[in-house]
């Protein structure tokens, strides 16, 4: 460097910045994308260590074939039923989506997020856990509750935040809650929950419990700090926990260049850690419930902890307040090749002799209809900005577990403003 | 507090008998997080180098050891693992008690603090709470410099949701610490490390008197609390009001004593919930009340406590408040003495206040 005059770098250094591939306008063409065939993939031993993944990491678990077959190491061999089971919590997560947004629409509550194309990462990764296998998800994982059978109305009065919102109207709309389920408090904050999980495994472990706990986290959140403090928290302690990435390929409008994608793959991270690593595509159910099974046995042999990136694809826009054709081409969710999970799992299950059109259409027009009727229920406790929901008090409880007297002040403060604002109105418990 | 004293006479006459040892505050927290392990087993310690070695402070000395490597553990250098991760065993059942090394390091955990252990009970109902006592030394008084004298407890009051505690004897320091490990909300206890091994009177330049020779070092063996939002009087007096913690409770007495003033002194012990019945009975009874904190001025908790008493107090108040504190620049090495509150700046607004 001494013999180096100043200023002399040739060429002159350039400021990379990450472009996707395709814009509005742009003809979507997934090609480069390396699809191995499905069955092609090695299964290690999960007592494996962990470099014994490495192959994974840039590679793509699938079972599900372009035959709609199962194939290979990774074939979970599920029985019909569970398969039908599966493509039913499927086929209500995408009804309950349709409402909920066309709910928004209508002005019944403030915000709503779909899962659209990534039903597979939450339900089927749910149903390899056990029910008292905690879990700490983000945002997008409503499967998780409707596999684990959390009440629709409960989801439903949460996002209207009506006056049986179990959350008391605290919380913005999908960030549910559920102790009794098994599932953790969502919060706004991302990745957050990913240190969390550690040390709830950390716990279970100290406890020499049985349980483990699996986390949820999108590609664009694995830049956060806590991703990093998680995954080396996770490897020091042999924490019995997974760890899912939801590789959507976009986290709002930022394609997954803008968290490291074009280098390298999000399961790669995770080997960096020491952790067992696999990367699995995320629109094939079969390979996702694979995979969570693995990673849920490691975990349970003191193991230690697995990451799985769910190669997907995010089908719709980010949020009710996100509108993709301002950034993408609108022809990417058709070009993907990877195709639509419950699709995917319908035709296997007729390509088995296990289904049909007819009772597929069925379940369908069955799913909508329960959504419809459970949507009018919860609509009796009322719906965002028709009424005062909640008794105003409750707005100060919980903060701690008893009122301390700054906030029995301020609470009385409210309770006059009640008063002038909206006289005689609402009970005050 | 003398009702949760179990040697009530020996703590007020500075004696020690059997019971009522003689401890530094480094002694007495580690003696209060040793009955917490023993009573609790869901209490667990966590935190850069408390496992094997003791804490740098040597609080967790020889816990480790006594209750193994399940209860007391070294962890990543990472304050967001570690605040993170207690609030994930919170969730599990645990009761978490992790240490940041030094305050000044607790801005890498501060999103896990503020966005999730402080609103967990509130955004869950109640489905889940986050009951860790996060401890961390922190003050200034030891040539710490930018990053190892600092005093962030504003940061930490503004949080809804948070407690912030903090003592300024051996006494109260594990009768407290034993009181936050019990509650069921997380807590920020913040040990001033400039008096872990002896009260500090601010004049830098006279040796220091250990612990062993003041009265608050009667620390009773075994189990007993000092209860949360609960001001200590540390002098009763009719002239002023001092309004202090941590540190400064020992340097407003010792300026006080020098100038022979009948001031009252109270120390807040924990700024959230704070003591306002306290508070309000002694500046109606003094009408003239200074506030003294380390940290720096603005948006301090001084502000916080000059506005309430203005609010409360405003008929009775026969003087401005007076608010003595850290200069708002970052703390500094070679100019401590200047930037510390000591008996100069302190003497100053009693003369303020007294001039009338």
């Amino acid at each position: 460097m001494a013999d180096r005059p100043a200023g002399q770098n040739k060429p002159a250094l350039e400021l990379h910045v990450p472009e996707p591939r395709y814009r509005p306008g742009d003809k979507a063409d997934f090609s480069y994308l390396d699809i191995p065939p499905a069955g092609a993939q090695p299964r290690p031993d999960e007592a494996c260590d962990p470099r014994e993944t490495t192959p994974l990491v840039h590679d793509l678990i699938r079972v599900l074939g372009d035959d709609d077959r199962a194939h290979g190491p990774w074939d979970p061999k599920l029985d019909p039923e569970t398969l039908r089971i599966m493509l039913r919590h499927f086929s209500m997560v995408r009804a309950f989506d349709e409402r909920m947004f066309r709910g928004q629409r209508q002005g019944k509550t403030s915000f709503y997020m779909k899962c659209t194309g990534e039903e597979a990462t939450s339900v089927s990764a749910a149903m390899a856990l056990a029910a008292d296998d905690m879990v700490f998800p983000s945002y997008r994982q409503q499967g998780i509750l409707i596999a684990r059978g959390y009440p629709l109305v409960e989801m439903i009065n949460q996002i209207y935040s009506n006056k049986a919102d179990k959350l008391k109207g605290r919380q913005l709309p999908i960030m549910y809650s559920s102790r009794e389920h098994n599932f953790f408090s969502i919060s706004g904050n991302l990745a957050t929950q990913l240190p969390q999980a550690v040390g709830w495994a950390m716990a279970s472990a100290s406890k020499n419990d049985s349980r483990i706990a699996a986390t949820w986290v999108g590609e664009g959140s694995t830049a956060e700090g806590d991703f990093h403090a998680a995954c080396t928290f996770a490897t020091v302690y042999n924490a019995p926990v997974i760890f899912n990435v939801v590789n959507n390929q976009w986290a709002i409008s930022s394609f997954s260049g803008f968290a490291g994608a074009e280098r390298t793959t999000f399961a790669a991270r995770g080997l960096g850690y020491g952790i067992a690593s696999l990367r699995v595509d995320g629109n094939d159910p079969l390979a996702v419930y694979a995979a969570e099974q693995w990673a849920a046995n490691r975990a349970r042999a003191n193991k230690g902890p697995t990451l799985i990136e769910h190669f997907t694809y995010r089908a719709e826009g980010h949020s009710t307040s996100d509108d993709p054709s301002a950034y993408r081409s609108a022809q990417e969710r058709e070009e993907w090749p990877l195709g639509d999970p419950i699709n995917r799992l319908k035709k296997h299950l007729i390509a088995i002799g296990e289904w049909d059109e007819e009772r597929h259409s069925a379940m369908d027009l069955e799913a909508a209809e329960h959504v419809k009727a459970t949507t009018k229920e919860a609509e009796k406790n009322g719906i965002l900005g028709h009424g005062l929901h909640q008794p105003f008090r409750t707005m100060f409880q919980d903060v701690y577990e008893d009122l301390p007297w700054h906030l029995e002040e301020q609470a009385a403060q409210a309770r006059r403003e009640r008063e002038i604002k909206w006289p005689g109105e609402e009970p005050w418990a | 507090m003398s009702s949760e004293v179990k040697e009530p006479a020996a703590a007020e006459a500075g004696t020690a008998n059997e019971t009522g040892r003689r401890l530094n505050m480094i002694e007495a927290i580690n003696d209060a997080l040793d009955i917490m392990l023993e009573r609790d087993p869901d209490v667990i310690i966590m935190g850069e180098d408390v496992g094997y070695f003791g804490g740098v402070f040597r609080a967790t000395a020889h816990l480790q050891e006594k209750y193994g490597k399940n209860r007391v553990f070294d962890t990543p250098i990472s304050e967001c693992g570690i605040i993170g991760a207690a609030v994930g065993m919170g969730a599990y059942g645990l009761r978490p008690v992790p240490e940041i090394q030094f305050a000044d390091y607790i801005y890498p955990g501060l999103d896990q603090l503020i966005s999730e252990a402080a609103r967990l009970r509130y955004r869950s109902a109640c489905d889940y709470i986050a009951p860790m006592t996060v401890r961390s030394p922190f003050g200034g008084g030891i040539f710490g410099g930018q990053t190892h004298s600092q005093s962030p407890e504003a940061l930490f009051t503004h949080v809804a949701g948070l407690k912030t505690v903090i003592p300024s004897t051996p006494y109260d320091a594990k009768g407290l610490l034993i009181s936050c490990i019990e509650d069921d909300d997380p807590v920020i206890f913040f040990e001033p490390k400039r008096i872990y091994n002896g009260p500090f009177s601010g004049y830098y330049d006279k040796p220091v008197e250990p612990w062993k020779k003041h009265k608050d070092s009667v620390v009773p063996e075994g189990y007993y609390k000092v209860p949360l939002g609960k001001a200590r009087v540390v002098t009763e007096g009719e002239t002023l009001t001092v309004l202090a913690y941590g540190t400064m409770v020992h340097v407003a007495e010792a300026v006080c004593r020098e100038k022979g003033v009948d001031a009252e002194i109270l120390d807040l012990r924990t700024l959230v919930p704070l003591d306002i019945e306290a508070i309000e009975a002694s500046v109606k009874k003094t009408g003239k009340c200074m506030i003294v904190h380390e940290a720096t001025r603005t948006s301090g908790f001084g502000a916080e406590l000059s506005a309430l008493v203005q609010e409360r107090c405003f008929y009775h108040l026969e003087a401005p408040i007076e608010r003595v504190t850290g200069f708002d620049t970052p703390y500094p090495h070679s100019l401590e003495w200047a930037y510390f509150p000591g008996p100069v700046r302190l003497g100053e607004a009693i003369d303020r206040l007294l001039k009338d």
